[in-house]
C-alpha cells in the first residue's frame, strides 16, 4: 500500500515571507528518509507540506507540487482532509487526547472520520495498531485507562498507533524522538524499523546518528544564506551522505563544522 | 540611592528614610486587604445572624408567602426559588448555545474583521448596565409587540448578561487548548468542526462549565430586570409566559417598605432570610465551579 | 542548544511571519486558517503573492482524493453558525441603541424643557417635563467617588497578592476578593440601608464640621441615605473587578524589570515603585474605567440606599445629599411605566446611560488593547 512520493519545484511560504525555496525530491516507497539540517532551515515545513498540515498555520501556503504515487496533493480538486487521510504523522512532543483512553486515542481518528463501526472491528483495529506500535504487551491490560498517563515514550507510541490505525500509506514523523530518553527512543527506533515494511516513512531528526540508524535515503537541509529561504542541498543515499557527500557543505555540517 | 555608600553589609541599613517607606508601604498594602476583609465579613455576618432563624424555620424551603402578610410571622420561600430557578435556567439553555458558539468562533476562526467587532461587542455586552438590558427588552418586546410583563422577559434580559460571562471564559479555556491536539487531529484527517467538537470544546470542558456556572450566579441575583420585566408575587407561579412571579431578589425587595415598621419584624426577618437563601446558592455555585475548574483538563 | 530550543525558535519565526500580515486586513490568524480548506488553499487569496492555486499543474487525473472536488459541508455549516453567533451579538448591540432611540425620540420630541439641561422630571401628568441634570450629577459623583475609593484599595490588594504576600496566602487572599464579587447586588442594597448608612453619621458630621464650607462635604440631609453612603457601598462592589484587573497586569510585569530593580539594591517598594507600578499604570487605568462603569450602571443597591429628594428640591452638588442616578431613577418608575410617552422620558434616561457606559467601557478596552500589543 505504501506509496511513492514526489516534490516538484516546491516553494513553501509563511505570508509574503518564502520559508523553503525550489525543493526537489523523489522518495521511493516502504523506505525511510531522513530529513536532516541545522534548526530554521525549513525541514519541519517541508515534512508539514508533505501532507498539507502547512496551511494549518494562517497565510501560510505552498507553490508547486507534492505527488503521490503521480497524483497531485496540491491539486484543485483535492480536499486536504483525504491527503491527511492517506498520509499519517508523528509529532515532535506526544499529543494524546487528554480526554481519551488508551483505547478511544487509537481509534480517534477512525471514529472521527466515519462515525460509526461495529465494537468488533474497532476492537480488531486497536490490538492491530497497538501490537504495530509494540505497546499492546504494556497496555493491553489498561485500555480503559487514560492515555495521558502513560510514560513519555509510551504516549510516542500511543500516538504512532493511532496514526497507523487509520490504515495511511505514508507516515511522516516530526523530531519524534526529541522529547524522549534514550531508552524510549531506541524503542521508536526499532519501530520504525519494522514500520518501513508497510509504509513509506520520513523522519525529521536533529539526531545525525539516528538519520544514520534508521534511515535509507538522507536529505540535508540548509540555509542558501543567512536572510535567505531554506533549501534542500542534497539528497542521497544515507551511507554517501555520512561517507563520501557531493556537497561540501554537506560534509562541513556531517562532521560538525557548523550546525 | 543617594545615601552614602555602607562600609559592612551587615551596616548598610538601606538608610532610614528608604526603610521607614518601605515599612509604611508594606504596612499600607497590607491594610488594603484588611479593608476589603471588613464589609465582606460585616456583610456576611449580618446576613448570617439575621437570616439564620428564618431559614431555619419549618416550612421555609417548602411553602410560598401566599396570604402572608407583613403581619403574620411564617410562610417560606419555595416561590422565589421556583421562579429564579426557571428564569435563570431558561435564560441558560438561550445562553449557553450562543456562548459557546461565540467563544469557539472568536478563538478557532477568529482575527478576521467580524470576529475583532465581535470581541468588541461582547466587551461592550459585558459592560451593558442589568437596568439597561431591562429596558431594550421592554422596549421590544412590551411597548412594540405589547407583551404583557412575564418571567420569560427577565429570562431574555438575563441572556444579556450572561452571554458575555461565558464567551469570555469560554475563550480563555479554548486558547489553553494546546495547539499539538488540533494539529493531531488534523494530521488524522479529521475535519475541522469535527476537531473542535469532538476534541477542542471536550478538552476545555470542565472550564467552560465553570464558565457557565459562573454566569448563573451572576444572573441569579440581578434584580433590576425582576422590577420592569414580571411584577412581584407572593403566590407560587410556575407559568414563565404570563402572571407575576417570585423570585429571591424580588422577595427581598417586596419587604423593603415595610422594613421601618416597629410593631411587625416579619418582613425584615423575611428579607434577611431570603437574602442569607440568595447568597447560601450563589456562593454555592461558585464554589462548585471553582472546584470543576480545579479538576480541569487544560492546566492554567 | 537543544532541539527543543531550536525548534521553538523555528516555530517562533513563522509565528513572527504570521504577525507581520496581522495588522492589514488579510483576515490571518493561526485560528482563522482553514486546515481542510474550503478554498483550494485557504488563507492565501488576500495576499498579493501569487496564487498557489493556480500555479499548481492540476492536470494530475483523478485519484485517491480527486473526483471529491466537494467542500465538506459540516465544516461550512460550523463556520456559519459560529459566524453567525458572533453576528448576533454585534447585532444585539446595534438594536439595543436602535430600540432605545426609537422609543426615547418621540418622548424627547415631546419634552416641553431641556433634556440636557432642566432639572424637572414631571412625566405622569399630561405634559411631560423632563430633563437629566440631576440625575447625570448624582450618578457621575457617586460612581467617581466610588472609584477614587476603590482603586487605591485595589492597587493595594493587588500589590499585596502579587508583590507582599507568600503564596500559601496568596491564593485564599484572592479568593476572598472575588466573593465580593459574588455577592448579589441587592444583598448590598440592604445591608447598606439597613446596616451600613446609619452608622456613617459620625463620619459624616466630623466632616461637615471640618470641610463644611466646601459644597461637596456641606450636610444637608439626616436621612442616612446619602450618596456617600452609596458611593462607599458601590467602591466596594466595584473593587473586585479593579482587583482582578490590576493583579493581573502586576502579575505580567517582565520578570527583567523586577530584576534589575532588585539588583540596583532597590527595597522591596522602591522595586514597586520601580518596575510593577510603571508596567501596570495602563491596566489598573482600564480597571479603573471598568470599575467605574460598573458603578454608574448600577441599580439596584444605589437604588435602595439613595433618598430621593422631594421634587423641586435645591440642587445641591453635596455628597451628604440624597438624590437618584438613572438607574435608580428607572428601577423606581417601573411599577408604573404605563403609557408609551411617559415610559419614553425613563428609555431616554436609559439610552443616556448606555451612551455613558458604552462610552466608558469603550475607552477602558482601547486602553487595555492598546497594552496588550506591547505586552
Amino acid at each position: 500500500m505504501a506509496k511513492r512520493i514526489e516534490a516538484k519545484n516546491l516553494n513553501i511560504y509563511y505570508s509574503k515571507f518564502l520559508a523553503v525555496s525550489e525543493v526537489n525530491f523523489t522518495i521511493a516507497p516502504r523506505s525511510v528518509t531522513a530529513f536532516i539540517g541545522p534548526s530554521g532551515c525549513g525541514k519541519s515545513t517541508v515534512l508539514r507540506t508533505i501532507n498539507r498540515m502547512h496551511e494549518v498555520i494562517a497565510g501560510a501556503h505552498v507553490q508547486g507540487d507534492v505527488l503521490l504515487d503521480g497524483e497531485n496533493i496540491y491539486g484543485s480538486a483535492v480536499d486536504p482532509v483525504d491527503v491527511r487521510r492517506t498520509i499519517g504523522m508523528v509529532f515532535q512532543r506526544p499529543n494524546p487526547f487528554p480526554t481519551m483512553s488508551i483505547y478511544d486515542n487509537v481509534v480517534a481518528g477512525l471514529k472521527l472520520q466515519s462515525g460509526r463501526i461495529k465494537k468488533v472491528e474497532l476492537d480488531d483495529t486497536v490490538e492491530k495498531s497497538l501490537r504495530g506500535a509494540n505497546l499492546w504487551e504494556e497496555v493491553k491490560d489498561r485500555l480503559g485507562k487514560p492515555g495521558a498517563g502513560l510514560s513519555g515514550g509510551q504516549q510516542q507510541r500511543l500516538c504512532i498507533a493511532r496514526a497507523i490505525a487509520v490504515e495511511p500509506q505514508v507516515l511522516l514523523m516530526d523530531e519524534p524522538c526529541s522529547a524522549l530518553d534514550p531508552i524510549s527512543t531506541l524503542a521508536i527506533e526499532d519501530l520504525i524499523q519494522s514500520l518501513k515494511e508497510k509504509y513509506t516513512i520520513v523522519i525529521v531528526t536533529h539526531n545525525m546518528q539516528q538519520a544514520a540508524r534508521v534511515s535509507e535515503r538522507t536529505a540535508f537541509f540548509n540555509l542558501a544564506g543567512v536572510g535567505k529561504p531554506g533549501q534542500l542541498v542534497e539528497i542521497d543515499d544515507t551511507q554517501k551522505i555520512f561517507s563520501n557527500p557531493s556537497e561540501q557543505r554537506t560534509e562541513d555540517y556531517i562532521s560538525g563544522r557548523f550546525g | 540611592m543617594t545615601a552614602a555608600a555602607p562600609t559592612t553589609l551587615a551596616g548598610s541599613s538601606k538608610g532610614g528614610v528608604r526603610a521607614f517607606k518601605n515599612t509604611l508601604a508594606t504596612v499600607l498594602v497590607t491594610a488594603a486587604f484588611g479593608i476589603a476583609l471588613i464589609p465582606l465579613v460585616w456583610l456576611l455576618w449580618t446576613v448570617l445572624s439575621k437570616g439564620l432563624k428564618t431559614i431555619t424555620q419549618s416550612g421555609w424551603w417548602t411553602s410560598s408567602q401566599r396570604n402572608i402578610t407583613y403581619r403574620k410571622p411564617g410562610g417560606g420561600v419555595w416561590h422565589a426559588i421556583l421562579g429564579t430557578a426557571e428564569q435563570v435556567l431558561l435564560c441558560t439553555l438561550i445562553s449557553v448555545p450562543i456562548a459557546l458558539l461565540v467563544g469557539i468562533y472568536l478563538i478557532e476562526y477568529g482575527g478576521g474583521r467580524l470576529a475583532k467587532l465581535t470581541s468588541f461587542m461582547v466587551d461592550i455586552l459585558t459592560g451593558i448596565p442589568s437596568i439597561v438590558a431591562a429596558l431594550f427588552i421592554y422596549a421590544v418586546f412590551i411597548t412594540t409587540f405589547h407583551g404583557q410583563r412575564a418571567g420569560i422577559y427577565v429570562s431574555l434580559a438575563l441572556v444579556m448578561l450572561m452571554v458575555p460571562v461565558i464567551v469570555r471564559t469560554t475563550e480563555e479555556m479554548l486558547k489553553l487548548v494546546p495547539n499539538e491536539l488540533r494539529e493531531a487531529s488534523y494530521a488524522l484527517g479529521v475535519p475541522k468542526w469535527k476537531t473542535i467538537v469532538k476534541i477542542v470544546v471536550p478538552t476545555a470542558f470542565s472550564g467552560i462549565v465553570t464558565g457557565i456556572m459562573l454566569g448563573i450566579a451572576r444572573v441569579a441575583g440581578e434584580t433590576a430586570p425582576l422590577l420592569i420585566l414580571v411584577g412581584y408575587s407572593p403566590d407560587t407561579n410556575s407559568n414563565l409566559l404570563s402572571g407575576f412571579q417570585g423570585s429571591l431578589p424580588g422577595m427581598i425587595y417586596a419587604q423593603v417598605p415595610q422594613l421601618g415598621n416597629i410593631r411587625y419584624h416579619y418582613a425584615a426577618d423575611r428579607m434577611w432570610g431570603s437574602a442569607l437563601t440568595l447568597i447560601i446558592i450563589v456562593m454555592a455555585l461558585n464554589l462548585v465551579a471553582r472546584l470543576v475548574a480545579r479538576r480541569s483538563k487544560v492546566s492554567n | 542548544m537543544t532541539d527543543q530550543e531550536s525548534r521553538d525558535r523555528e516555530h517562533a519565526r513563522a509565528r513572527a511571519e504570521r504577525e507581520a500580515t496581522h495588522g492589514s486586513d488579510t483576515p490571518d490568524d493561526y485560528a482563522n486558517a482553514d486546515p481542510n480548506g474550503v478554498g483550494p488553499i485557504p488563507s492565501s487569496s488576500a495576499l498579493t503573492t501569487p496564487d498557489p492555486a493556480d500555479a499548481t499543474i492540476s492536470g494530475s487525473g483523478v485519484g485517491a482524493f480527486g473526483g471529491r472536488g466537494k467542500v465538506r459541508i459540516g465544516d461550512k455549516v460550523f463556520r456559519y453558525l459560529t459566524a453567525g453567533a458572533g453576528m448576533f451579538v454585534c447585532i444585539l448591540i446595534t438594536l439595543v441603541a436602535v430600540f432605545l432611540l426609537a422609543k426615547a425620540i418621540p418622548s424627547i420630541a415631546n419634552d416641553k424643557v431641556n433634556f440636557f439641561t432642566s432639572r424637572t422630571w414631571l412625566v405622569s401628568g399630561s405634559t411631560l417635563q423632563f430633563g437629566i441634570v440631576d440625575l447625570l450629577w448624582t450618578t457621575v459623583l457617586s460612581s467617581v467617588f466610588a472609584m477614587l475609593l476603590a482603586v487605591p484599595v485595589a492597587i493595594g490588594i493587588a500589590l499585596f497578592i502579587t508583590q507582599y504576600a507568600p503564596r500559601q496566602l496568596a491564593r485564599p487572599v484572592a479568593f476572598v476578593v472575588d466573593l465580593l464579587a459574588a455577592i448579589p447586588s441587592i444583598v448590598y442594597g440592604v445591608f447598606g440601608i439597613t446596616v451600613f448608612a446609619p452608622k456613617l453619621h459620625g463620619i459624616i458630621d466630623f466632616l461637615n464640621r471640618y470641610l463644611g464650607w466646601i459644597p461637596l462635604f456641606k450636610k444637608q440631609i439626616s436621612d442616612p441615605g446619602t450618596v456617600f453612603a452609596g458611593g462607599i457601598i458601590l467602591a466596594i462592589m466595584i473593587l473586585p473587578i479593579i482587583t482582578a484587573i490590576a493583579r493581573e497586569v502586576f502579575e505580567r510585569t517582565p520578570r527583567e524589570n523586577v530584576e534589575a530593580a532588585w539588583a540596583l539594591g532597590a527595597t522591596r517598594w522602591e522595586m514597586v515603585r520601580l518596575s510593577v507600578l510603571p508596567y501596570g499604570k495602563p491596566g489598573v487605568i482600564s480597571g479603573a474605567m471598568l470599575g467605574l462603569g460598573r458603578a454608574l450602571g448600577e441599580t439596584i443597591a444605589i437604588t435602595l440606599i439613595l433618598v430621593a429628594p422631594p421634587s423641586g428640591a435645591p440642587f445641591s452638588p453635596s455628597l451628604f445629599y440624597g438624590g437618584e442616578t438613572f438607574a435608580s431613577k428607572i428601577a423606581n418608575a417601573a411599577a408604573e411605566f404605563n403609557n408609551p410617552t411617559q415610559t419614553g422620558a425613563y428609555i431616554a434616561a436609559g439610552l443616556v446611560l448606555f451612551v455613558l457606559t458604552f462610552a466608558v467601557n469603550a475607552a477602558a478596552r482601547i486602553v487595555v488593547n492598546r497594552r496588550r500589543e506591547f505586552s
